[in-house]
């Protein structure tokens, strides 16, 4: 929902709700909160050592399907891993996915959007229809489709969720480029005589890709959703490497016997989505504030 | 005057926020019935505020105080009790603003109208519609049947406000609160609804009208209230107040009018250190703002050339004006059609001519829609004529390329209605100024080559240079407009309703200023604007443009005392004017 | 696709003129959509020839198979991959434009009508979530239209849950929640009303969520407007101002965003379905992709795409209908 999300917040003022005030002491603490979990995780991705001393692959089959306890804060799954360590460990994988995914998605976008923003009129027509035509299949489909043809495996899994999300931020820029093309300080600074590569250098990029930062922020968290929801349906990370998706997919065969092996991986994946949501958001409000007040 | 006031009010406050000063201060006055009271007040007076408390309807968070408040001898409900309902829109009516958003632009006009009957009459459905029907055509909207089926965004302007008057007077209300009634509209639109308010007054209805303008005022109110900081400064008769104002702030009101203040007498202007020491706090700005000296002393370098000008008065520079000159801007029968989706085109300009002699103000009047915004586009190369010439400084201009225009474009300058939208939201007051500083022509005077410079000659301290726009009040904005237009060093300077946002006194220190600079620097400038006072008071000659056609050009003051064009003449005779 | 510049007062309700200027519109949006199918089936068609891999395998299941070499020239035959490529394209496209999808490559039977038994499966799913969540979202709306701090909050973080929570997480703790502790739904998708209760529910919760918080901001939104004041000056009560005046203006986003939501449904049904082993486009789809059966996740992806085009066209057909504004802003 990232796309909607962020391109809600960037509508004109007229029906956009957007977010009104400052922000009172729950958004601070919303954002003080998801900066520590990313903290977490990025310690957990970086330096996996630093939080758990256990070994995330050691199998131990006598020590299968054991329920969170002191010694297994979240368990242990089939072969008798402590999902705990495994969660730790998974981190680094899926956050690499989700960023990678991002980029992918953005950098298509980035494409898609600078064609259809400051291209000539056959320049936006063609990016216009390229966008439509991937719009036509809505996340996932797009992304399966895609992997039909590519096949699976880690990497196509990537490329296609950042492809499903590059429609929905290509939009988004464009609208950005187009609205700040034609705004009336574009058109001051033509009066005053600036040269057309000097004023799209100085104010029409500057102006339009300042939501860059912020999709990406937001849409690092959809990314992760969706990458781990690849992993889930099996055409991600192969099982045996921990990975939120893949783990939660292998835990799934369980879910009667053993509800941790669920629960903890997604609480992970929920956690880390929500946290760069809200960060995003903030980031999303602090720079409207600061350009239109 | 009766004995008994149909509404009486004694010392109502309202407080936003129990630390600031309070929005309205004590405030008591009375209301005869079938007496028009106006309040009128700048923005941020408290007379908007001070008009919703009499409904029960002060903005949230505010905290409403009185000691009486009271309809026909009896008392109105607390705020948030029951009774309002039955008391707004049957006893008290309100008339907002026209803005498209004034009435439900989801629902049809009729059913906006036909609410107010549903709750305070006992008609059935079809007596409402009749009566609906009866009100839109009391009003003067033709055609009620059509128009009641129609939602607001498929009205003009004028007929928005009439809807709302006839939504505000269908139960028959005692007393009408008319907020800005006649503010966003046209002035012939205006002289119109003013005439309808008028009627109803005459047929016995008290009305309590909030406007900025005291033109308005002096059409329509028996009394007059001036209000400034949330306090009444000033009552009374409204001829006689008008006549002779006693309190500051009402001569600071009267004295900024520019309509009959002659070409060249500046608007006068009473320091009033602590209003624009209040102005800059509204505006969320801490230091001294607005408090400029005006660009009396402009800096060093300027002496040289300018200050010869600078000595003589007005009329000696218009008349200074070399004759043998070029035109400083000219527009040659230029036409400019807009293709619609489906029909004809617009035709926005047929055969414009004009021509702007240099060190002189042409004054380009009309009203929204005639053709203006086209002309200044046209003029300053944002768009091309269809046929026709246009010529900057005698040379060959509307047929240049992009490329060819920019070595030309630094001398003409331009200043626009929106200037905090003209500027870039990113950059500061410092940024703005030296990105146009870079752009100067090569031959241009030595003057205002720096910010400091430019900042000194529109008259703002050099310690706003750091802010950005958003964080300037209104006036601040137009000069630093101002001083970017000034900053390539241009001959001529295109205003495209310059002061049209501002608060009236905001205006004419604004007005003032474009004035001086235009002697110092022998600036030449078109100025466009729908506000006939504005335009007689800046332009030595007036354009009057109305559906893309000039219908009448000449001498200022010939066009005002003995217009030719029946257009001028009923555009002239709406003019409202505060000693009609 | 101009602004409108003339006067707001020369429009009207219904002259002819503006019909037709709707019914242009329909047309244009109908050709758009052709367009995209077409350009859609294309991309997969061409995107399919440059990768490397040969079909036969998949249709004999998998590169290791050790068919004979007339079983291959055979199979090329029958799916007629010994042609040159832009015959078969051409080949392609006219079986397309009947609604002839071929051969499953993996189940041997036409791919056409057994699409269609899953479109159906998957439009009740989806199409009863996005209700669900519709009025969830307006139930949210006015239930929390105080502009207090605690329904700010309760809304942001309802919207933050479904930005965050994956439907596939979501349905294992329904699961674990209803199914397997509390013993009140089967935990997979049974025939009949009672089995579409849990995959409904994880698709419309978060949703809702979402709905629930665009339709509140409008909500504050249309408050502050001054059509509210006018309409409070004339007496009207509290309620009344909310069901006439401001419900109306909330409830339109989510109008406007009922298309979109119908893809993010179509999206999630994939995960729903496999979770729930409820039959529908998205585990055909998904099952298709894991043995790349290319028939099917061709008819799968372009009648996801026509149904989703067909609800988009009849979104914004409600929309302009609802709001006239609309077609103001979308002739820009």
């Amino acid at each position: 929902m990232t796309e909607i999300l962020a391109g809600r917040l960037s509508q004109p003022a007229g029906r956009a709700p957007g977010i009104r005030g400052r922000g009172g002491w729950l958004r601070n603490t919303g954002v003080i909160i998801a900066l520590a979990v990313l903290a977490l995780i990025l310690t957990a991705a970086l330096a996996p050592q630093l939080i758990t001393t256990a070994d995330p692959d050691a199998v131990a089959p006598a020590e299968a399907f054991q329920s969170p306890s002191a010694a297994h804060f979240f368990g242990t799954d089939e072969s008798g891993r402590d999902v705990y360590t495994r969660v730790v460990f998974g981190a680094g994988n899926s956050l690499l996915i989700g960023i990678a995914a991002t980029a992918v998605g953005l950098g298509l976008a980035l494409i898609l959007g600078l064609l259809g923003g400051l291209g000539s009129r056959l320049g936006d027509f063609v990016s216009t229809r390229i966008v439509e035509v991937m719009f036509a299949l809505p996340g996932l489909l797009l992304a399966l489709v895609f992997i039909a043809i590519a096949g699976p495996g880690v990497v196509t899994s990537t490329v296609a969720v950042g492809l499903s999300t590059a429609p929905g931020y290509a939009r988004i820029i464009r609208s950005h480029l187009r609205s700040v093309r034609s705004a009336s300080y574009v058109e001051a600074a033509t009066v005053l005589g600036h040269s057309r590569a000097r004023i799209v250098w100085q104010h029409i990029l500057p102006g339009a890709l300042s939501p860059i930062f912020v999709l990406g922020t937001l849409g690092v968290g959809q990314a992760i959703v969706w990458a781990s929801s690849l992993g889930f349906l099996g055409l991600g990370v192969a099982p045996p490497a921990a990975e939120w998706g893949a783990m939660l997919s292998s835990g799934r065969t369980y879910i009667d016997v053993a509800w941790w092996l669920t629960v903890f991986p997604g609480l992970a994946i929920v956690a880390t989505a929500a946290s760069f949501t809200v960060l995003g958001r903030a980031l999303n409000a602090r720079t409207r504030q600061e350009a239109r007040g | 005057m009766t004995a008994t006031p149909l509404l009486r009010v004694s010392n109502l406050s309202v407080h936003f926020d129990r630390t600031a000063r309070p929005a309205v201060d004590n405030v008591s006055f009375e209301v005869a019935a079938g007496e028009c009271l106006a309040i009128v007040g700048e923005s941020g007076s408290g007379k908007s505020v001070t008009a919703r408390s009499l409904l029960g309807l002060a903005p949230a968070g505010a905290h409403v105080s009185f000691s009486e408040l009271s309809l026909a001898g009896e008392s109105l409900p607390a705020p948030g009790a029951r009774r309002w309902r039955s008391i707004r829109g049957a006893s008290i009516g309100l008339v907002l603003q026209d803005a498209l958003v004034s009435l439900d632009p989801l629902r049809p006009v009729g059913r906006e109208i036909d609410d107010v009957l549903r709750l305070h009459t006992t008609l059935s459905q079809r007596e409402r519609q009749a009566r609906v029907l009866e009100l839109l055509d009391a009003v003067g909207i033709p055609d009620p049947a059509l128009r009641a089926r129609q939602r607001s965004g498929e009205l003009s302007g004028g007929l928005r406000q009439r809807a709302l008057i006839a939504a505000g007077i269908a139960a028959g209300p005692a007393l009408i609160i008319a907020d800005e009634p006649t503010t966003a509209l046209d002035v012939t639109v205006q002289a119109r609804v003013l005439e309808l308010l008028s009627s109803l007054r005459n047929n016995g209805t008290a009305m309590i009208l909030i406007t900025h303008d005291l033109a308005v005022v002096s059409r329509v109110a028996d009394r007059v209230a001036v209000m400034s900081e949330g306090r009444i400064v000033e009552t009374g008769e409204t001829n006689a107040l008008l006549r002779a104002p006693t309190a500051l702030p009402t001569q600071q009101l009267l004295a900024a009018i520019p309509v009959d203040v002659p070409r060249g007498v500046p608007l006068t202007l009473p320091v009033d250190t602590e209003a624009d020491l209040r102005a800059a706090a509204e505006a969320d700005v801490g230091a001294a703002a607005e408090a400029s000296p005006g660009p009396v002393a402009i800096s060093e370098p300027a002496a040289g050339p300018v200050s010869a000008a600078a000595t003589s008065n007005h009329a000696t520079t218009a008349a200074s004006a070399d004759s043998a000159a070029p035109p400083a801007l000219e527009l040659r029968s230029v036409s400019r059609r807009y293709p619609t989706p489906h029909g004809a085109p617009i035709q926005a300009l047929d055969a414009v001519s004009l021509s702007l002699t240099a060190g002189t103000t042409l004054g380009l009047v009309g009203q929204s829609g005639s053709g203006k915004t086209t002309i200044a586009r046209i003029a300053l190369g944002l768009e091309t004529a269809d046929s026709g010439e246009v010529l900057l400084a005698g040379r060959e201009w509307g047929s240049l390329s992009a490329r060819e225009r920019r070595p030309l474009r630094p001398t003409l300058g331009a200043i626009y209605q929106d200037a905090l939208s003209s500027f870039d939201p990113r950059l500061s007051v410092e940024r703005i100024l030296n990105d146009a500083l870079s752009g100067r022509a090569s031959d241009t005077r030595r003057s205002l080559t720096t910010t400091a410079e430019l900042l000194d000659a529109v008259g703002l301290p050099q310690s706003l240079k750091n802010r950005r726009p958003l964080h300037l009040s209104g006036g601040q904005r137009q000069r630093v407009a101002i001083a970017r237009a000034l900053a390539p060093g241009p001959q001529t300077i295109l205003c495209d309703e310059p002061v049209s946002s501002l608060d009236v006194s905001t205006q004419a220190r604004v007005l003032n200023l474009l004035d001086e600079l235009q002697r110092h620097l022998r600036l030449s400038y078109l100025f466009i604007s729908h506000d006939l006072g504005v335009i007689r008071h800046m332009s030595d000659r007036v354009a009057v443009i109305t559906e893309g056609r000039i219908v009448e050009t000449g001498e200022t003051e010939e066009i005002f005392t003995n217009p030719r064009h029946p257009y001028t003449q009923s555009l002239l005779s709406a003019l409202p004017r505060v000693r009609g | 696709m101009t602004v409108s510049t003339d006067a707001p007062a020369a429009a009207s309700v219904s002259t002819p003129a503006t019909r037709l200027r709707s019914l242009g519109w329909i047309a244009r949006r109908v050709g758009g959509g052709v367009f995209v199918l077409w350009a859609v089936a294309t991309v997969i068609f061409f995107a399919l020839r440059l990768i490397p891999g040969d079909p036969v395998d998949a249709v004999l299941g998998g590169p290791g198979s050790q068919a004979s070499a007339e079983a291959v020239a055979q199979i090329r035959a029958d799916y007629g991959l010994d042609q040159p490529l832009i015959v078969q394209y051409f080949l392609a496209m006219g079986k397309l434009a009947v609604a002839d999808f071929g051969t499953s490559y993996a189940l041997k039977v036409a791919v056409a009508p057994y699409v269609l038994t899953q479109l159906w499966s998957t439009l009740v799913l989806t199409l009863a979530s996005l209700v669900v969540a519709w009025f969830g979202a307006l139930a949210l709306t006015l239930a929390t239209s105080g502009r207090g701090r605690v329904a700010r909050a309760l809304g942001s973080g309802l919207e933050l849950l479904a930005a965050a929570v994956p439907h596939f997480w979501l349905a294992s703790l329904l699961i674990i929640l209803l199914s397997n502790t509390l013993h009140w739904l089967p935990p997979i998708s049974v025939p009949g009303p009672l089995g579409l209760v849990l995959p409904v529910l994880t698709l419309a919760l978060p949703l809702t969520g979402f709905l629930g918080q665009v339709m509140r901001e409008s909500l504050a939104n249309a408050y502050e407007q001054p059509f509210v004041l006018s309409a409070r000056a004339r007496g009207e009560s509290e309620w009344g101002v909310r069901l006439r005046h401001v419900l109306r203006h909330a409830a339109l986003p989510g109008i406007s965003l009922s298309g979109w939501a119908f893809g993010s449904l179509l999206s999630g049904a994939v995960v729903v379905e496999t979770i729930f082993a409820r039959p529908g486009l998205g585990r055909t789809l998904l099952s298709a992709v894991t043995i790349r059966d290319i028939p099917v996740v061709t008819a799968v992806a372009l009648l996801s795409a026509l149904t989703f085009i067909i609800v988009t066209i009849a979104t914004d057909v409600v929309d302009r209908i609802v709001d006239p504004r609309v077609t103001e802003v979308a002739a820009r």
